[in-house]
């Protein structure tokens, strides 16, 4: 992997509640190359959102950060908000799941994409008006002109989550965090909208983190994938390995769980038994042992750490070698 | 939208119709009359005084003459000021009222939004707690206590200092007569707006696109009073119609208190005295405003959410 553009290393992320602490990451450590697209998948609750939030400083009130995210040698994570504010929407910008309330209902949307040039290139009304029509033009959305001085609600949501896809391509970043960007939309434009994150990617060489549930996403774009269980890295590695030859049990299973249409064994959907771990009392030694097939008196007391797996990437489980296609 | 505006109006009329009918008949209901003073009135004075206001008239043919008396832009002489009508004294009282409640109003928005604002983005934290609980206290002690108290500490207490201020009276609205009253009618008004404002502040801040705008590196002021207060606003608005409706046509406990001559006080001079037309016509202008603030909150929204539309 060429240069990391960010570099997350040891990152926790803890929420003060009424009734104890949430562990939503624990000592996450990972970086993303230049023009990498790196897939992070993961159940729900298992910490994918918090981690990015972390980075980009917009965790909730109740929200406490360790650890360092480097960018550009900046610790991301103590840099105070002015200097975050320099980069958030211009070097690093963040696309939202749901594009039905992720943008201002009372502004108009033209509005909400010049205000980011404004602010970041200090440029005139009229020359952001221009960029951000070319802008609007270039995510492929008809009579850009005449949506611009729409308001959100005028939009479909295939067309806000354009918007947002645009809002984040303005000032050029060297990284995108796309937080399921597809989920809240139907299956054609899902594929419309990953189109322009590849094309970004591509023409730009802007880097992607790209957090799914669909694997089927992550398949089609990610170079590497990272899989999180209970706010922790289980498994990462290169795309075709992971998909391959998984590491993890989790991973096998998160796998088993996508249904492919060209295997009909696989036609009834497979779920991983049992439940996702409780973040405010994590199991003890490894929080998959259980609901791990694999489960060794060893996992019970003791945590694995990232270790390199047999095909390549990382794993954190004590088996020396998972047996493919067993799960 | 002009259409939408006509057909509110027409829809007013008979909502003020409804309620003068209901308060006409709930006057000549309750017991007493407006004759019936300390000192009794000889017997033959009283036959002409009923004859004259048509009190012996069938209640019916009161109320139709009533109504065609208010056609006429008439709210009818006032029983108990003999020489003046209801139209004088409103004429008097309301300017006074306006004016205070006006004034009260801009206060308890001046004071209360922002507080309110303030709070919210300290959350649970101790410039939070101060505020929230001075808030809490503005709600739980009534008007007529704050009065006495704010009369005894500037009119009484502090009588030989330079914050000295007349503990009562108008003086023809001048300016140190009008502030004790002033603020004590606001205060109530600012206590609601900062904890109204700080709980839909609270939850503007909790919205997605808050999130966005941040995520946009925005400077924080501009992320609150661009993206974030406008939605926040719509619940302050949704008070402030009633409120400002209330504020406008005085308050009875506190024109009493700082004897202020508003119609505030004739309503409750009006209603000891069952003076039926005075009372009828302060009902009658407080309802309007009532509906028309109603109606102006309606507009409001439009400007807060594009997504109002004023249509059918
Ligand atoms: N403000 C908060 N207070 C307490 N707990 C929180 C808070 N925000 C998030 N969490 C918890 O942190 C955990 C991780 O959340 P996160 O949003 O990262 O999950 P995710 O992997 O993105 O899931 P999803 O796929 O559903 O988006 C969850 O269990 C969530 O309940
Ligand atoms: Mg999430």
């Amino acid at each position: 992997m060429n240069a990391p553009v960010l570099d997350i290393k040891n990152l926790i992320v803890r929420f003060a509640t009424n009734d104890g602490e949430v562990a939503a990451v624990s000592d996450l450590s990972l970086s993303i190359g230049k023009g990498e697209c790196l897939g992070i998948v993961g159940e729900s609750g298992s910490g994918k959102s918090q981690t990015f939030l972390a980075v980009m400083g917009l965790l909730a009130r109740n929200g406490s950060v360790s650890g360092e995210a480097i960018y550009g040698g900046v610790n991301l994570l103590t840099a105070g908000e002015r200097a975050l504010n320099e980069l958030r929407g211009n070097a690093l910008t963040m696309v939202f799941q749901d594009p039905m309330t992720s943008l201002t209902p009372h502004m108009k949307v033209g509005r909400q994409l010049t205000e980011v040039l404004i602010r970041h290139r200090g440029v005139d009304k009229t020359t952001a008006r221009n960029e951000a029509v070319a802008m609007l033009k270039r995510v492929q959305i008809p009579e850009a002109e005449r949506r611009f001085d729409m308001y959100p609600h005028e939009l479909s949501g295939g067309l806000r989550q354009r918007v947002m896809v645009a809002m984040a391509l303005l000032c050029g970043p060297a990284l995108i965090i796309a937080d399921e960007p597809t989920t809240a939309l139907d299956v054609t434009v899902q594929a419309q909208i990953l189109d322009l994150i590849r094309r970004a990617k591509d023409e730009l060489d802007t880097a992607v983190v790209l957090i799914t549930h669909d694997l089927g996403v992550v398949a089609g774009l990610a170079d590497r994938v990272a899989v999180m269980y209970g706010g922790r890295l289980v498994e990462i590695g290169e795309v075709h390995q992971i998909f391959r030859a998984p590491q993890h049990p989790y991973t096998q299973g998160l796998l088993a769980c996508t249904p492919r249409l060209d295997d009909p064994a696989t036609a009834t959907l497979v779920t991983i038994p049992g439940q996702p771990p409780n973040l405010q009392n994590l199991p003890s030694g490894c929080s998959y042992h259980p609901r791990c097939p694999y489960v060794m008196d060893r996992c019970r007391v003791e945590r694995p750490v990232l270790t390199p797996g047999v095909s390549g990437g990382l794993k954190a489980c004590h088996l020396d070698a998972l047996v493919q296609g067993a799960a | 939208m002009w259409s939408y505006f006509a057909r509110r109006v027409v829809i007013g009329v008979p909502t003020l119709w409804a309620i003068i009918t209901v308060c006409f008949f709930l006057m000549r209901l309750t017991p007493g009359g407006p004759f019936d003073g300390e000192a009794p009135i000889p017997a033959e004075i009283l036959v002409n005084l009923r004859a004259r206001y048509h009190l012996d008239d069938p209640l019916w043919k009161q109320y139709v003459d009533y109504l065609i008396s208010l056609l006429h832009g008439d709210f009818g002489p006032s029983f108990k000021y003999r020489d003046f009508t209801v139209t004088t004294l409103i004429a008097q009282g309301f300017p006074v009222s306006l004016q205070n409640g006006f004034a009260a109003l801009v206060l308890a928005i001046v004071i209360g939004v922002p507080l309110g604002i303030v709070a919210a983005l300290a959350q649970n934290t101790r410039r939070d707690y101060i505020v929230s609980a001075a808030a809490m206290t503005g709600i739980v002690i009534p008007n007529f206590v704050m009065g006495h108290v704010l009369i005894l500490v500037f009119g009484v207490w502090l009588k030989d200092s330079f914050v000295h201020l007349p503990a009562g009276g108008w003086d023809d609205g001048a300016f140190a007569n009008r502030i004790l009253p002033v603020f004590c009618l606001a205060l109530p008004y600012i206590a609601y707006l900062v904890r109204i404002t700080r709980g839909s502040m609270i939850e503007a801040m909790r919205a997605n696109y808050v999130r966005t705008a941040r995520a946009k590196g925005l400077p924080f002021h501009t992320v609150v009073l661009r993206h974030a207060l406008k939605s926040a606003l719509v619940p302050v608005v949704t008070f402030l119609g009633p409120a400002t409706a209330f504020l406008l046509t005085g308050s009875m406990v506190v024109e009493t208190i700082f004897q202020i001559p508003g119609i505030g006080r004739y309503f409750v001079q009006g209603a000891l005295n069952r003076d039926y037309t005075l009372v009828m016509g302060v009902t009658i202008l407080s309802a309007a405003l009532v509906i028309a603030m109603n109606l102006a909150v309606d507009l409001l929204y439009g400007l807060l959410d594009p997504k109002v539309r004023y249509e059918r």
